[in-house]
């Protein structure tokens, strides 16, 4: 059980009648590969939400690494290493993305209220820098104003982010959504290559990426769990097909 | 060029900076007929770097800024007439003061939108200035707060009639800010305030407590507020109810607007430009003067900043 990085037990979401999270339970080993897939509606954004402290649950707990953070606000959380991308790029437009994440990793550093050293102070912060930039083939375009970047680059931005925040465990919100067939494969290769001990949930309605990354994947239909498994048993199941697959295919 | 010589570039002092500085801190013995001209637009430069940080740099809209110039405006004057005559002193106490202020306003902007917010900071604006109206027996009311007399600046420089000690203590106070905000604006804390402005959402989703930081700059840019203020007061040696003025709220929105915003110069630039086409169309039309500058604003908004100061770019296709 220890090396259980993220858990939560029967929460619930209750939006008025509707019960937009119903009893889910997730266990998140160290340096997991896990995908969280659905169709429409069935309650993915909310259980991210939830996990990140956007929204509080109307039961049930969530735990870090053993420590209960369900009444944590959003950026306690982040401090502690739970982090997401979102499915819509959210950057910020007017700094470059070598401001970006040098201000991003300074503020996981917990040196973000420092107001009299400069930015790009600490030499080591300096290297993460680079580092990130190379990983994410941002290296040549750090110095552009944000808002110009091309999509692709933007969206690697955004997974940049995330990764500056130096994540224990990384929720990925359909980071290939809308990325043009040509600026895919960087994309993949990116998500592919992520450090392998930052457990990852990703979530996903390209069925490509979700079974060629993902070691267990979770099935949610209206809020609740279906079932969950290895990706050759899910694809066996004849329950997922049915609500998922059958009809879903089209996002593949 | 490498991650930290790029992250470098942005901390020093560009060579214009330094020789600008200069160029003003000399303008009171270079026109020294025009010494009270020079703090008057000082000050407002000050009070206009004071909104940007909260305006320009982490994307609060105020239309009151006025209430925190008045607050130090009237604590430096009463401070002077009851208590000690020595300017510093005095202005830390408005500077102190006017944070207060600033801290316990800056709860009413932390929610809503821009609208709720335009609303919240005019109204703090209108009740103060009704106060210091009501409040006569300490302030004046409208006859304003007479018979300030300052001490001489630390002890040694005297205020002169022509006021250049006066165009020199503002001078160097402005400077002194403006160094510090250099700083801050590109230090870690200054760039989360950038990343709150521009998206407040994604801020939060990298750790950063925006409640926190937003308390933080709208009580230091509401401190420095009431610098400028208290600095008013002490150079004129009075204080009167149109410190906390609609009209002062407004004209130091439309300097940032002329000048840029989130920007540190802009607030300078803007105060300058204002207050030079101010007088220049005043003296030639004194009755039509804010036709002509709000067709100025109309060109600079329709037209854009980058494209006026570019006259030849005007026939290209935008």
């Amino acid at each position: 059980m220890s090396d259980l990085v993220l858990t939560c037990e029967h929460l619930v979401k209750r939006f008025g009648g509707i019960h937009a999270t119903d009893q889910v339970s997730l266990q998140i080993p160290r340096g997991a590969r896990h995908a969280l897939i659905g169709p429409n509606g069935a309650g993915k954004t909310t259980l991210i939400n939830l996990l990140t402290g956007v929204l509080t649950p109307t039961k049930g707990r969530i735990h870090l690494r053993g420590e209960d953070i369900s009444k944590l606000p959003p950026h306690e959380r982040v401090r502690r290493g739970l982090v997401r991308t979102f499915q819509i790029n959210q950057l910020f437009e007017g700094l470059t993305p070598l401001q970006t994440l040098a201000m991003t990793l300074s503020q996981q550093r917990g040196q973000g209220a420092r107001w009299w050293q400069a930015l790009g102070h600490s030499p080591d912060l300096n290297l993460r820098c680079e580092q990130l930039l190379a990983q994410f083939h941002l290296t040549k375009v750090m110095n552009h104003c944000t808002h110009e970047l091309p999509y692709g680059k933007r969206r690697l931005l955004e997974m940049a982010i995330a990764l500056a925040c130096e994540p224990r465990v990384l929720l990925l919100d359909e980071p290939a959504a809308g990325v043009p067939a040509g600026e895919r494969e960087e994309l993949l290769q990116t998500v592919a290559a992520l450090p392998v001990d930052v457990s990852v949930v990703l979530i996903e309605h390209d069925m490509d990426l979700v079974f060629s990354f993902a070691h267990r994947i979770t099935v949610l239909v209206q809020g609740a769990v279906l079932t969950e498994g290895p990706p050759a048993e899910i694809a066996a199941d004849p329950r997922v097909r049915e609500v998922y697959l059958g009809h879903g295919d089209q996002h593949g | 060029m490498s991650a930290a010589n790029s992250l470098a570039s942005l901390v020093k002092l560009r060579w214009w900076e330094a020789a600008l500085w200069l160029l003003l801190l000399a303008l009171p013995w270079l026109m020294p007929t025009h010494a009270l001209l020079i703090s008057e637009i000082t000050i407002i430069a000050l009070f206009a770097m004071s909104l940007d940080l909260i305006l320009g740099y982490s994307g609060i809209v105020s239309l009151g800024h006025a209430a925190f110039f008045g607050m130090g405006a009237y604590t430096a004057a009463l401070f002077a007439k009851h208590l000690h005559p020595d300017p510093m002193f005095g202005l830390s106490i408005a500077m102190l003061v006017s944070a207060l202020l600033g801290a316990v306003c800056s709860l009413g902007v932390l929610r809503g939108s821009d609208l709720t917010r335009i609303m919240v900071t005019l109204g703090v604006a209108l009740i103060l200035q009704e106060l210091a109206n009501k409040l006569d027996w300490l302030t004046g009311g409208a006859d304003g707060l007479q018979g300030v007399v300052m001490g001489p600046v630390l002890g040694r420089f005297e205020f002169d009639l022509f006021g250049q000690t006066a165009a020199w203590y503002a001078l160097g106070i402005t400077l002194l800010v403006f160094v510090l905000l250099r700083r801050l604006v590109v230090s870690p804390f200054g760039y989360s305030l950038q990343a709150i402005r521009d998206n407040r959402l994604r801020a939060q989703a990298i750790g950063i407590p925006v409640h926190a930081r937003l308390v933080a700059i709208y009580t230091l840019a509401a401190g420095l507020a009431g610098l400028a203020g208290g600095l008013q007061a002490q150079t004129t040696g009075f204080a009167s109810l149109d410190v906390f003025g609609f009209d002062r709220s407004a004209d130091v929105l439309l300097m940032l607007v002329i000048g840029g915003s989130g920007w540190l110069w802009g607030g300078l630039v803007g105060a300058v430009v204002f207050k030079t086409l101010h007088s220049v169309i005043s003296a030639w039309t004194p009755q039509y003067w804010t036709f002509w500058l709000g067709l100025f604003l109309v060109l600079l908004m329709l037209v854009g900043r980058e494209r006026l100061l570019r006259p030849w770019t005007w026939g290209r296709k935008a």
